[in-house]
């Protein structure tokens, strides 16, 4: 028997609802505590892009991102959360102001952590300058909030996956959440085969392309923290479970990143494929990995794969 | 892009407090829907624009027909179109009347 919609608990919606599938106003209405989002510049007020009229687009009132803040377990947190439906959760000019103002306000404010729930395929080619201008400002924007003792946490599982400057900021972070179907790179599938040929990678090969860019691979490397399961209340715990483990940002902190990003050249630059890397980390029957459902790769990934936790 | 206009006067005005509400994403073959309780509760009013141009006599018989179905006194309809058919169209439209019909803000 299916319980009537109203006796549902928030944790229970959450728990069912798939993070990929959700909207940008979904996740964070199931990712907060029920009721305490706030969005800061909401689609009323018509922020749209300045842009894509030139080119006869259609435009979106939120400009494909919402940001505010909430409460993640009683506690305040400052979120934003990318459209990927919306050209491809691309970064424009309005849409990449919205995240750096709130990166800013999290500078000020350094007691209350960011959540970037990103999905992105990198930036709006209809307003490039404007917005590689903004990639680079959001970068810096995350640094200047990590210095100032703010945690700025990253969730990755949605359509458009994590791309383009969306990587590059993702890898600002200090720490990141990523899902099976999230995949994190700079550069896609189809601009690699593009630029380098279709023997260097082939993008219609989307077994090669998820073992290369998904969330299994990512987290075995230790690029992301923590591997979540696709939904949202598993990203929620995931974000909380994190809250509590991450250290203060600094110097040292940057030379172990720097360490970690050496080792792993060192350990596994001669591998030719992503099962290579998971043989060389001493997993036994690398192969299935990509077969594995959620619960038992994380088992997996807790006992070998790495974390970049002390470093970042 | 092609802007199109309607403004209906209603029966009764809608349900609810909340000032606004949104529904939808602008993608290929979807829209999005903002509500605002922006006017006086016997007239209603809907601004489109969008990327498929040419349909002005379909947008017109789908608020037609939604008007008369759900009575939205005293709100006003931005809507962003990616091309969606007319069924999604009813559709969110009705979900934006449901969504600003909650209580709240």
């Amino acid at each position: 028997m299916t319980a009537p919609l109203k006796d549902i608990t928030p944790a229970e919606r959450a728990r069912s609802t798939s993070f990929y599938e959700a909207s940008a106003r979904t996740r964070l209405e199931l990712l907060l505590d029920a009721g305490s989002f706030v969005e800061f510049i909401g689609p009323e007020q018509r922020e749209v892009s300045p842009h894509l009229k030139i080119f006869d687009l259609p435009e979106q009132f939120d400009d494909g991102i919402v940001v505010g803040h909430g409460r993640l377990d009683g506690s305040p947190v400052f979120v934003a959360a990318q459209e990927g439906r919306f050209m491809g959760g691309a970064f424009g000019e309005v849409h990449g102001a919205k995240l750096t103002g709130l990166l800013r306000a999290a500078r000020r404010i350094s007691s209350i952590p960011v959540l970037i729930l990103f999905d992105t395929g990198g930036v709006r080619l209809q307003e490039a300058n404007a917005g590689e201008l903004a990639i680079a400002e959001i970068m810096r924007a995350v640094m200047e909030a990590r210095s100032a003792g703010a945690k700025v946490i990253g969730l990755i599982g949605g359509r458009s996956g994590c791309y383009g400057g969306g990587g590059l900021i993702a890898g600002c972070c200090s720490a990141l959440i990523v899902s099976e179907p999230g995949r994190i790179a700079v550069s896609g599938p189809e601009v690699i085969e593009t630029n380098r040929g279709i023997e260097e990678f082939d993008s219609r090969d989307r077994a090669l392309v998820w073992r290369t860019m998904g969330g299994k691979h990512r987290r075995l490397l230790g690029a992301a923290d923590v591997f979540a399961d696709d939904n949202v209340q598993d990203f929620r715990e995931a974000a909380l479970e994190l809250l509590g483990l991450l250290g203060p940002f600094g110097l040292d902190r940057l030379k172990a990143e720097q360490r970690r990003l050496a080792d792993r050249l060192r350990s596994f630059g001669d591998c030719g494929d992503a099962v290579d890397i998971w043989t060389a980390e001493g997993i036994a029957h690398a192969e299935a990995v990509p077969e594995l459902p959620a619960d038992q790769f994380i088992a997996l990934a807790n006992r070998i794969g790495r974390t970049s936790r002390d470093a970042r | 892009m092609e802007d199109l206009n309607f403004q209906h006067q209603v029966r009764a005005r809608a349900g609810g407090t909340r000032q606004s509400a949104i529904v939808g994403v602008v993608a290929s073959g979807n829209l999005e829907v903002l509500v605002e309780r922006s006017l006086p509760d016997a007239e209603c009013a809907v601004d489109i624009k969008t990327a498929a141009v040419g349909f002005g006599a379909v947008w017109s018989a789908v608020i037609g027909d939604f008007v008369e179905r759900y009575s939205p006194g005293g709100l006003k309809f931005s809507i962003n179109d990616g091309g969606a058919r007319p069924d999604t169209v009813s559709l969110r439209l009705a979900q934006a009347v449901r969504l600003i019909a909650e209580a709240g803000q």
